[in-house]
């Protein structure tokens, strides 16, 4: 079908680059995140991730030191390079840079170009020249150094530090850890009760089945927000208040429909000869359940699983309203809408690696498991 | 007692708990109440096959019930109550609601959501499914257009916080407006458009649904009527929309039918966006306002969204039910 009529190079051309441009545009956001999880904090705020391997312009201060003035021509000067500061040491480990601009007050750190020469407002007169070295120059006696702000070049520099900020000392390691305990055991739970379920609604024949049918069909779209209230009413009734094991039962409740759908769906696809054959020769329903539906469903049953797992791992609805809201019990999605975004706002750095850390684990099972995902939306919506 | 420990434990108390429901009550139907022996076995074989379907529909029933169907029982009750839940006041709720603007603004946004969002996404799929269909590299293609469906909301409103921020050096919109020489804006406080942009994180989401559903239902179009179209001199555009399209309008309408649903339960994104702020706020993140500090009002808000999804519900259950005939 390569060389249809209707269909020519150009036209080929054309589609190859149009969909390029939509796959960079769909992935463009994604990488931000992910460059600029691994970027300085300064760098961040400094330049956009997308220059991320470029030198970026940052601004220091070093506080001159005054403590050999020479006396030339009946004027005080003032020698060195602003690169010598040992405080600096950390961002030029060599001694040397290259200076853009330099200032002499904090609200203005790049007021002059390097080179030009500009006045104290303790009096006298300074330069800063391109390669560090500074000449200030003054009538009366320099008893302590002004301080200098300059904007230096500065190489590219990645590290793993944010990683280490957000995994050890953020909480966010405990956010992790709780993530995974409200998602097993909502993942796990839900598949056997939906597959007995399932195997009733599709092999078994009892008055109002359909309805049942109907009724699961139609509590597939009851809007969750519906459940909040009178659950969480319930749930402190009975004794069960904000907890894991609230928001275990929560999810299993919520996870039914879909699972008993899709898994309806698939085991009504299956030979009907086998199942036949298996109750000629004496086989009980549990058995027939046993032994032949659940390994032929594997598939249905792993889309399933594969559905239920980003669901409840990516939710925050669920999860603030069901979950206490202390930071022992506190999921990722929680602890970056409510903590991480409010507390640091504007550390760019935490906030992308903290949701970079919180989308790896979904992203790695969606890329090995992408076959059955596929198949199981397959199943539940295409006829 | 740790959480992960009590994790595990529910784990196992769950799906042994599961195992041995149905196990054994298989074992007590089949050998204690209705014995397959003595003088009735035929009888009390007919007997425990009619009541077996029960035994394994029961937890699942049981849970659906609980969870699903009798909180739109319970919350449309509790709506009718006012703040400390031991007042009836009618429809006084209801009345309230209508009368604030924030709801009202919620009310049109989320209808503007529910128009557009299903929309541009079915479209970006439709194009994106027909366009990799004859790729080289169109599985590539593909997954990685799907990969937004594994991340979680609040990590693609972040993700998009580095498209929109006001800041220069860290929004890409305004960086390139600035490069442009022009002066940055916050695209979050436009009012009425940012409902757009934040929109657009929910399209950048599931487009990548619609795209898989789609590109299976154009993979399953017979390839005689696209073969006949392209003999009798039809083009591209016309074998894609006059010939491709009204084939798979069926799979187009569950598409957009499973979007829409999808748009009236997300609350996340403006949550962690805006907030609500700047004339965003939809019923969902409205609702949450309420929640925790007056449930008469939050259950009121949450059955308006109810009320909206009932549309699609009917049709849903029409549309299974012919399935079934």
């Amino acid at each position: 079908m390569d060389n249809i009529a209707g269909q020519n190079s150009g036209s080929k051309l054309a589609v190859n680059i149009t969909v390029l441009i939509l796959v960079l545009l769909w992935l463009l956001p994604t990488i931000g995140l992910f460059v600029s999880s691994f970027r300085d904090r300064d760098q961040i705020s400094n330049s956009g991730w997308w220059q991320a391997p470029l030198a970026v312009d940052l601004n220091f201060r070093t506080r001159v030191a005054a403590d050999n003035p020479r006396e030339e021509n009946g004027v005080f000067v003032l020698e060195g390079n602003v690169f010598a500061d040992p405080a600096l040491a950390s961002s030029f480990p060599e001694g040397t840079g290259t200076v853009s601009a330099y200032g002499t007050r904090a609200v203005a750190p790049g007021e002059f170009p390097a080179g030009e020469v500009s006045e104290l407002r303790s009096g006298g007169t300074i330069v800063v020249e391109r390669d560090g070295s500074y000449r200030i120059e003054s009538a009366e006696a320099l008893d302590r150094g002004p301080t200098l702000y300059f904007e230096a070049r500065t190489p590219p520099k990645f590290t793993l530090n944010n990683y280490r900020t957000v995994l050890f000392a953020d909480g966010m390691d405990r956010a992790f850890i709780n993530t995974l305990t409200v998602t097993i055991p909502a993942t796990i739970i839900p598949i056997l009760i939906a597959a007995f379920a399932a195997y009733a609604l599709a092999w078994m024949d009892f008055p109002g089945r359909g309805l049942l049918i109907a009724a699961v069909v139609g509590l597939l779209v009851v809007p969750l927000q519906l459940a909040l209230v009178p659950l969480l009413k319930l749930h402190t009734e009975i004794g069960i208040g904000q907890s894991f094991l609230g928001i275990w039962l929560a999810h299993t409740g919520f996870g039914l429909p879909l699972a008993v759908y899709l898994l309806r769906n698939y085991m009504v696809g299956l030979p009907r000869d086998i199942i036949e054959s298996a109750k000629v020769d004496g086989a009980t329903d549990f058995q027939i359940f046993v032994r032949i539906i659940l390994p032929l469903s594997f598939p249905a049953l792993a889309s399933f699983a594969i559905f239920q797992f980003l669901w409840t791992w990516n939710d925050l609805l669920v999860a603030k309203v069901f979950l206490p809201s202390g930071a022992e019990s506190q999921v990722m999605t929680v602890k970056i809408a409510d903590d991480l975004l409010g507390s640091r706002g504007g550390d760019w750095g935490i906030l992308a690696t903290a949701a970079f850390v919180s989308i790896a684990v979904p992203l790695l099972v969606f890329f090995t498991m992408q076959r059955y995902l596929v198949r199981g939306l397959l199943a539940g919506s295409v006829k | 007692m740790s959480p992960v420990l009590q994790g595990i434990l529910t784990i196992i108390i769950g799906v042994g708990g599961c195992v041995g429901y149905f196990y054994f009550s298989n074992i007590i139907l089949d050998k204690v109440i209705f014995p397959a022996k003595g003088p009735q076995a035929g009888r009390n074989i007919n007997r425990a096959n009619q009541v077996r379907p029960w035994l394994f529909l029961f937890p699942a029933m049981f849970a659906l019930g609980l969870y699903l169907a009798y909180p739109v029982v319970g919350s449309f009750w509790r709506s009718l109550f006012d703040r400390s839940g031991a007042n009836f006041i009618g429809l006084g709720n209801y009345f309230d609601l209508f009368a604030e603007s924030t709801f009202r603004t919620a009310v049109f946004n989320n209808l503007l959501w529910v128009l557009f969002v299903p929309a541009a996404a079915t479209f970006f799929g439709l194009l994106v499914a027909q366009l990799t269909d004859r790729l080289s590299w169109g599985n590539i293609a593909k997954s990685l257009i799907f990969m937004p469906m594994a991340i979680s909301f609040v990590g693609a409103s972040l993700i998009w916080r580095f498209v929109y921020s006001p800041n220069p050096d860290i929004g890409i919109i305004n960086s390139i407006r600035d490069s442009m020489g022009m002066a940055s804006l916050d695209p979050l406080q436009i009012q009425f458009w940012n409902n757009f942009f934040l929109m657009f994180i929910l399209v950048w989401i599931q487009t990548g649904f619609a795209m898989v559903i789609l590109s299976a239902a154009l993979r399953g179009i017979p390839e005689e009527t696209i073969e006949a179209a392209i003999i009798d001199g039809a083009n591209p555009f016309q074998v894609f929309f006059k010939i491709k399209v009204p084939q798979i309008m069926g799979t187009i309408v569950v598409v957009w039918t499973t979007i829409t649903i999808l748009v009236l339960k997300v609350f996340d994104i403006v949550y962690t966006m805006t907030g609500g702020n700047f004339g965003t706020h939809i019923l969902p993140s409205y609702m949450m306002t309420y929640m925790f500090r007056d449930d008469g009002r939050a259950t009121a808000v949450a059955f308006v969204i109810m009320i909206l999804v009932l549309p699609v519900m009917i049709s849903n259950i029409r549309q299974a039910r012919k399935e079934m005939r």
